[in-house]
């Protein structure tokens, strides 16, 4: 009977086409991508809807962090001296850093907050996470033109590595990203997730050479091992090389050589990895477990 | 299992044929079942120290459903609390995915289940429209030019900027609603919304459904509403227990419904589920007074009730009985044929004309009239209820309440000093 109404059905017979059931892009590139841009920007906007500075506010975070580090690294641990350029150079890593934590922190319990739309429409899941990362990134460009400001103004004259920028901010995002859709789709599952980032972030802002570069020479070599672990480590050390201080060494120069970058790029390339996997794995099952 | 399809039948007075048409939806055999763990665990600590697999309980949500659903058709989906109908419409609409069995959809699906589940409280009317739009699948552009004729139907044009959170419950889902019928999405998926808004805009959605059925759109309405069933839908499929019980008429699968509602009631030999009732409403409509047939009453005009039915088996002892309720289903008023008028029996091939004169004390606003037949004189042995034989609406000046009554008022004002 099927068969027979299709054959005989008019030439502009829809054709059947399987429905698989929710997954992480469903509907289609555009969608998707209409999708993310309206959620991103309406996000953006209400975060500092009713706020009387604005968005001056996603300034002032870093700002602060930014000041406490400064009176603490410079006035009672003195690294000024060995480190040249050091306040640019915090002010820089703050910014970076916080864009990591902040793109994270948000994702880690994005797909929670966001219940109703997973359970009772059929919405791409991958956009949620996703989502929370340009809300960030948006914040970053932001930020980075007051980092510009502030180095032109103390002095340090515009070179043309700069325009390398986006060759450190590609992986920073990558990374975040892969973390974020672990973390989100985890959180899931198991809600204490959220609450272990929470810490995990805290003890990577110190676990990254954000306060202080990894070529220190009081840094001990397990500690300078551990941190060559971490991929923000290497993306901090190139754009330390590019934006604040041209002698300063490249991240390969400053982990000891390529074979030194090897875990680093491996464990960069496991969380995108991973993160791609799980929530790819677990977008179906999402609208169930929550 | 037993399925019985009625959709050829005589009782089909539906009008399109849809056989020439294609099949848009396609389900065969899907299954899905949810394991719902005794203690559900949602900690990694749990987790660790749960040794042994925590105890599952198997929730067969849907067993083996399979239909087919033609372009244009209106499709209802009826069934008790927990019958699997919403579990049903997550999986065509990608929500869910099957555990078994296949579904296949042509042409575009509204992605929602529910009115307004995509709504940002703290955004505009006007970015929400664009944002709804756009998880309907149309593109940015499209979905901003369509602000203007949303925002009419939902008329809701004054309040464009104003954020929806500040908006009433009711505004809230004539704007959910507007944007759906306005997404040219082919296929509406549509779980029980004929419950909302003021009696003015459920008139209008009535009138959007009544067009829906007329239209190339393919509309799959979820509800509990046998009414809106019989009313609107070509055909209909009965789920009880997450298995598809009936398939076709849609009042004879409205019935079917209420005996399952009703199972505890003691029933008639012989009438086993499925089988066109006893007897049937073949006709009913009001007249006015020259005798012609009336959608529209004027307040405080007699209605002139009329039905005409027909007996398909022998029926000892029937009584007959109507309801018009009002769009709130508050039943305002109703009669019966008076003992004096009834038959013994009635015979099968028999036809029965209904006419009566009702004082109409209605107050204004839109009216279902409800029809119960039963035999042996007994109310608890149902021949058939038919929860929409006819609606009308009742035009003229507004009152409170659901009836008007003549009344005769009086003040009077004693002195209270000189002034």
């Amino acid at each position: 009977m099927n068969v027979q109404a299709q054959t005989q059905a008019p030439p502009k017979a829809p054709e059947l086409r399987e429905v698989r059931g929710p997954s992480a892009v469903g509907g289609g590139p555009r969608r998707f991508f209409d999708l993310l841009w309206l959620i991103s920007t309406t996000e953006f906007k209400k975060s500092f809807h009713g706020t009387a500075f604005g968005y001056l506010w996603s300034l002032v975070r870093p700002l602060i962090l930014f000041g406490v580090l400064l009176v603490v690294f410079t006035k009672i641990i003195r690294f000024e001296g060995e480190v040249l350029h050091y306040p640019e150079l915090l002010l820089l890593n703050v910014v970076l850093f916080g864009f990591f934590q902040e793109s994270t922190g948000a994702a880690v319990g994005s797909v929670l907050a966001n219940e109703g739309i997973v359970r009772k429409t059929q919405f791409p899941r991958l956009v949620i996470p996703l989502a929370s990362v340009v809300v960030a990134f948006f914040t970053l460009l932001l930020n980075l033109v007051a980092v510009f400001a502030f180095i032109l103004l103390s002095g340090i004259d515009p070179m043309w590595t700069w325009l390398l920028l986006p060759v450190v901010l590609l992986p920073l995002v990558l990374l975040s990203t892969g973390l974020s859709l672990l973390l989100s789709a985890l959180n899931v599952r198991f809600r204490d997730v959220a609450l272990i980032w929470t810490v995990l972030s805290t003890v990577l802002l110190y676990g990254s050479p954000v306060i202080y570069p990894i070529t220190l020479q009081v840094l001990p070599n397990t500690v300078r091992d551990i941190l060559l672990v971490n991929p923000i480590t290497l993306i901090l050390e190139q754009a330390r090389y590019w934006i604040i201080e041209p002698t300063a060494p490249t991240a390969v120069e400053a982990a000891g050589g390529w074979l030194h970058v090897v875990p680093a790029t491996l464990v960069f390339i496991g969380a995108c990895i991973l993160g791609a996997w799980v929530f790819k794995r677990e977008a179906p099952k999402i609208a169930e477990r929550l | 299992m037993a399925v019985e399809t009625t959709q050829d039948g005589p009782a089909s007075p539906r009008g399109r044929d849809f056989d020439a048409e294609p099949v848009v939806i396609e389900a065969r055999g899907v299954t899905k079942s949810f394991r719902l763990p005794v203690n559900k665990i949602s900690s990694l600590k749990e987790q660790i120290t749960t040794f042994s697999r925590p105890d599952y309980r198997e929730l067969h949500a849907l067993r083996d459903v399979s239909f087919e659903i033609r372009r244009g058709e209106f499709f209802g989906i009826v069934g008790r609390n927990g019958s699997g109908k919403s579990t049903l419409l997550k999986v065509l609409a990608s929500i869910y995915a099957a555990d078994g069995g296949r579904v296949r959809m042509a042409g575009r699906l509204a992605p929602f289940i529910e009115l307004g589940v995509g709504f940002n409280p703290e955004l505009t009317a006007r970015e929400n429209v664009e944002l709804n739009g756009v998880m309907m699948g149309l593109e940015r552009r499209q979905a901003r030019s369509r602000l203007g004729a949303v925002l009419e139907f939902a008329e809701l044009e004054e309040f464009v900027d104003m954020k929806l959170k500040n908006y009433s419950s009711g505004m809230l889902v004539r704007l959910a609603f507007s944007v759906m019928i306005q997404s040219d999405a082919e296929i509406l998926l549509i779980d029980e919304v004929l419950a909302v808004g003021d009696a003015a805009f459920q008139q209008k959605c009535a009138d959007v459904f009544h067009e829906m059925r007329d239209s190339e759109r393919t509309v799959i309405l979820v509800t509990h509403d046998m009414g809106a069933v019989e009313h609107y839908c070509h055909r209909a499929m009965l789920l009880h227990d997450g298995e598809v019980r009936a398939m076709g008429d849609p009042g004879e699968v409205a019935r079917k419904y209420l005996r399952l509602n009703f199972e505890s009631a003691p029933s008639s030999g012989g009438d086993s589920l499925g089988e066109v009732a006893d007897i049937v409403v073949e006709d009913a409509w009001l007249e006015d007074e020259s005798a012609a047939r009336a959608t529209n009453v004027e307040k405080g005009r007699d209605l002139h009730f009329c039905a005409e039915l027909e007996a398909k088996r022998d029926v000892e002892g029937p009584t007959f009985g109507f309801t018009f309720a009002n769009p709130d289903g508050v039943e305002v008023m109703g009669f019966g044929v008076p003992k004096g008028e009834l038959p013994e029996r009635v015979r099968a091939g028999q036809r029965l004309q209904i006419r009566s004169k009702i004082e109409n004390r209605l107050a204004p606003g839109r009216y279902v009239v409800r029809c119960w037949i039963h035999r042996n004189r007994n109310i608890a042995d149902i021949v058939l209820y038919s929860p929409h034989v006819l609606d009308f609406v009742v035009f003229g000046k507004d009152e409170p309440g659901v009836a008007f009554f003549e009344t005769e008022v009086r003040m009077e004002i004693d002195g209270g000093g000189e002034r």
